[in-house]
């Protein structure tokens, strides 16, 4: 397919491809790069979990707690935040399919619960794993699947959620967020849903799924021109058998692999495929990835990057050495992404809202920094991520971390190095135009003086605005 | 660690790009040139105790020993009081410059901090999710002049909270010197067909336009508080009386959530808040444009009338805030905390739609409409002198 097409393939699948990596789809036509891709996907994480997601505790209620024993809690709770974020960071750069990272990443954009609501890191652990688990399945099972998850009922309050006190707000997001959409269903459908998920519940000793028959709702129903006495699974049958959801699940998935508007025809097409195949997420892949959308020359660099995207993939393209990496979830949360905790059900908005003159200026500071750390190796150039604030879900600045936690968050900073005399090295080709084309999607704005080369080069691909662009 | 240079402008070299978004059918409005600027007081301060109902025996009911007494508090008439530290704003009373705003709030309110203070900063209602705050609608619907350095500046931190979402060219200063710095990196030119490359030269010529207008290290006489909001506002003041000019400045004072001990805490920042804005306030004297300034204060929400068991409240829903300007028309508005009329959670019910003080900010201090900005029409409170 050439080496343009394999760079945008694998920027859009994973996270910052590598030049080796790119060269090698090259080799593959975009049908065989396309079904490998999809071929070696996984369901679990390569990166060990950290230690305390093994054990569940139900936690105490602060109310319960003297001050100490609260403080204790709180810097654990802080100390997990923190372990969890650096967990999933690295997994996203040393996982041999990056397209599950960002099937996850996606689906977690989708089904969303936020930590700040949740709470227990443990929770926000299980529920990745299970995201994980099915992200690259079938999109039903994972409906399924997901709205049993205990931090989602958290999140959507379905635990308030009884015969009698039906709490409409799980129903009303299952059905506009997650399923049919705006506009596809109406009030009643919403306060008939409720009731059908009554008693779908938790049970705090084990933090698992419990229902709880005697808050459950029994009586007879009607969603959507079907009655019956349905359960929650019952409706979220109904959902399924939708064509609005099969549409709008592909539209998101346009957006998020293809270009900002759909093209209605093939769109159309390719949600009739999704469905008929039983909502298999690697079928609605397969038709997105091979459209002429994808390839089309319009449609290059049209997506900007999400704080992840460009904090993961300038990592991975170049090789960069890190230790642990925390910092640089507090990074991502800084530039509006804070892993586990999306600010609110819609989730980011993303595009656009990615980008204003703060986040903007933190990026290009990001970039500049990391490719004066030749220079300065042991300097505290990364301390920008360091300075920065709480910023909720969890994520405290890092003058609240327990000695301990910020002890190795400082060291995490030391850490980073950008060895970029070896990492030129292994490029073939190192020229303007070769460095060009493993970096932007598109030519440069801004013109790159003639001559420029190593660390000069880098630099300038790095700061125009084309590489927040992929 | 080192500093780079401090380089306050990109000097003569820079060439700074028109933001072409202008176009002829949106013209701006004239009063612009009246500047806005908001002080959130992050947290949900507790109104209760800032504007103290002093007379009604249920406050001390409620509040027990978290109760302002009596004789401590600074009367503003025979019903309610201002807390005590703040004496610094009663010259300002005295010359009804400052107007207090009681029973603030919406219907349905939300008591998570999350929630609320998205809708405060998008005027919305609770049930729905914007994306942008309502001073970048009221931007994209009435442009402010593109000679402007940028539409508002926020100081202090990155939230740009009402200020964000498209339609306004905003920047932030969370590190003034920071962001001249930073500035730097933002290159100007070019433009393009593909509207995510084009979202992001604007907003790197907004950075550029901004920090080439903008100037913060004008000289003043005044004297400023030695802590954080007291040099937010000193900035502030630099960049009002300097070179560029913007239609919102927006600042920020931390600490408010008083859940547990929040006799001491509360006095503290009810001190700084004061001493922060009556400093302010002698700064745009010294600078003449204490006239064509408004400020608003915000929260999230009040905190709840009855003391919880750690000395402190617990989140709440209506609140009191204050507008403080040259041209304000000081007094008491609103309505007093009907503390034997709570709602199910113990908590007040509103007088005034938050939205109110938006439109009166909108219509009588800018001259923009506020119904397409706020959905919907919010009645004006009659806070501005012509």
């Amino acid at each position: 397919m050439g080496y343009e097409d394999a760079r945008h393939l694998l920027n859009r699948t994973g996270f910052g491809a590598t030049d080796a990596e790119i060269r090698q789809m090259a080799l593959l036509t975009r049908e065989q790069g396309v079904a490998s891709l999809l071929a070696n996907t996984r369901r679990t994480a390569v990166t060990p979990a950290p230690a305390w997601s093994a054990f569940y505790e139900r936690p105490p209620r602060p109310k319960d707690l003297g001050a100490d024993a609260k403080q204790e809690l709180l810097q654990k709770l802080v100390r997990q935040s923190f372990e969890l974020r650096d967990w999933w960071l690295r997994e996203m750069l040393d996982t041999p399919s990056p397209l599950t990272e960002r099937m996850t990443l996606f689906w977690h954009n989708h089904f969303v619960s936020s930590q700040q609501k949740v709470k227990l890191p443990l929770l926000m652990y299980r529920q990745n794993q299970l995201l994980r688990m099915h992200a690259l399945g079938r999109f039903g099972e994972l409906l399924h699947a997901v709205s049993r998850d205990p931090a989602m009922i958290i999140y959507l309050d379905n635990v308030s959620n009884r015969k009698g006190q039906p709490n409409e707000n799980f129903a009303r997001e299952v059905m506009e967020l997650f399923t049919l959409g705006e506009g596809n269903y109406g009030e009643q459908d919403i306060k008939e849903a409720a009731r059908a998920f009554t008693g779908w519940s938790l049970d705090r000793d084990t933090g698992e799924f419990r229902f709880r028959p005697f808050l459950h709702d029994g009586g007879s129903k009607t969603v959507l021109g079907r009655s019956g006495r349905f359960d929650g699974d019952d409706i979220l049958k109904i959902l399924l058998d939708q064509p609005a959801t099969a549409q709008f699940v592909a539209r998101k998935l346009w957006r998020e692999f293809v270009s900002p508007q759909p093209d209605s025809k093939e769109l159309a097409r390719i949600a009739n495929r999704f469905r008929a195949s039983g909502y298999e997420i690697k079928v609605a892949l397969r038709e997105l990835l091979l459209s002429p959308s994808f390839w089309a020359p319009e449609n290059r660099a049209v997506l900007i990057k999400s704080p992840v995207d460009l904090v993961v993939g300038t990592l991975r393209t170049f090789d960069v050495e890190t230790g642990g990496l925390a910092p640089f979830a507090l990074l991502t949360a800084g530039l509006g992404q804070n892993l586990f905790a999306p600010p609110n059900v819609k989730g980011w908005p993303g595009q656009e809202d990615w980008i204003n003159s703060a986040t903007l200026l933190q990026r290009k500071q990001f970039l500049d920094r990391l490719f004066r750390a030749q220079e300065m190796r042991n300097e505290s150039a990364m301390m920008i991520l360091a300075r920065a604030g709480g910023q909720g879900g969890g994520l405290k600045g890092v003058n609240k971390l327990d000695p301990e936690t910020r002890e190795r968050f400082m060291k995490a900073l030391t850490d980073i190095h950008f060895d970029a005399q070896a990492w030129l090295n292994s490029l073939p080709g190192q020229d303007a135009d070769a460095m060009r084309e493993l970096l932007l999607a598109m030519a440069p704005v801004n013109d790159i003086e003639p001559g420029l080369q190593g660390m000069d080069l880098i630099r300038a691909l790095t700061q125009d605005p084309v590489y927040q662009l992929k | 660690m080192s500093r780079r240079d401090f380089l306050k402008t990109l000097g003569a070299g820079c060439c700074v790009a028109i933001a072409p978004g202008v176009t002829l059918a949106a013209a701006s409005a004239p009063g612009y040139d009246n500047l806005l600027v908001l002080v959130e007081l992050k947290g949900g301060n507790d109104g209760l105790n800032t504007v103290v109902p002093y007379a009604d025996r249920e406050y001390y009911n409620l509040r027990l020993q978290l109760a302002i007494p009596r004789d401590q508090v600074l009367k503003l008439d025979e019903r309610v009081g201002l807390h005590p530290a703040m004496q610094a704003l009663m010259p300002l009373w005295q010359q009804r410059q400052l107007a207090v705003i009681q029973g603030v709030g919406y219907a349905q309110p939300n008591l998570s901090h999350f929630r609320s203070i998205e809708i405060w900063d998008t005027a919305s209602n609770p049930q729905e999710y914007l994306d942008q705050g309502w001073l970048a609608r009221a931007f994209a619907t009435r442009v402010p002049p593109p000679q402007f350095a940028a539409d508002g500046v926020v100081l202090g931190s990155q939230e740009l909270g009402p200020l964000a979402g498209s339609g306004a060219r905003v920047v932030s200063l969370a590190n003034p010197q920071r962001f001249f710095q930073q500035a730097k990196l933002a290159q100007p030119e070019g433009s393009s067909r593909n509207p995510a490359l084009e979202h992001i030269l604007k907003v790197e010529r907004d950075i550029v336009q901004a920090a080439a207008r903008l100037s913060l290290d004008l000289d003043l006489k005044t004297a400023f508080p030695q802590n954080g909001f007291g040099t937010a506002m000193k900035a502030a003041v630099q960049l009002i009386g300097g070179s560029g000019q913007v239609a919102v400045v927006k600042v920020s004072l931390s600490g408010f959530d008083t859940h547990s001990n929040q006799l001491p805490t509360q006095q503290r920042l009810l001190q700084e808040l004061s001493e922060g804005l009556a400093a302010f306030r002698a700064g745009l004297m010294e600078v003449g444009r204490w006239d064509r300034t408004l400020v608003l204060t915000y929260a999230e929400f009040g905190r709840r009338p009855r003391a919880n068991l750690s000395n402190g409240t617990d989140h709440g829903t209506a609140n009191v805030h204050f507008a403080l300007g040259g041209r304000v028309n000081g007094g008491l508005y609103g309505q007093p905390p009907q503390l034997a009329r709570l709602d199910g959670n113990g908590n007040l019910a509103f007088a005034v739609d938050y939205r109110s003080l938006y439109a009166t900010a909108l219509e009588r201090w800018w001259g923009v409409p506020s119904a397409d900005v706020l959905r919907g029409r919010y009645p004006v409170l009659d806070l501005l002198r012509a």
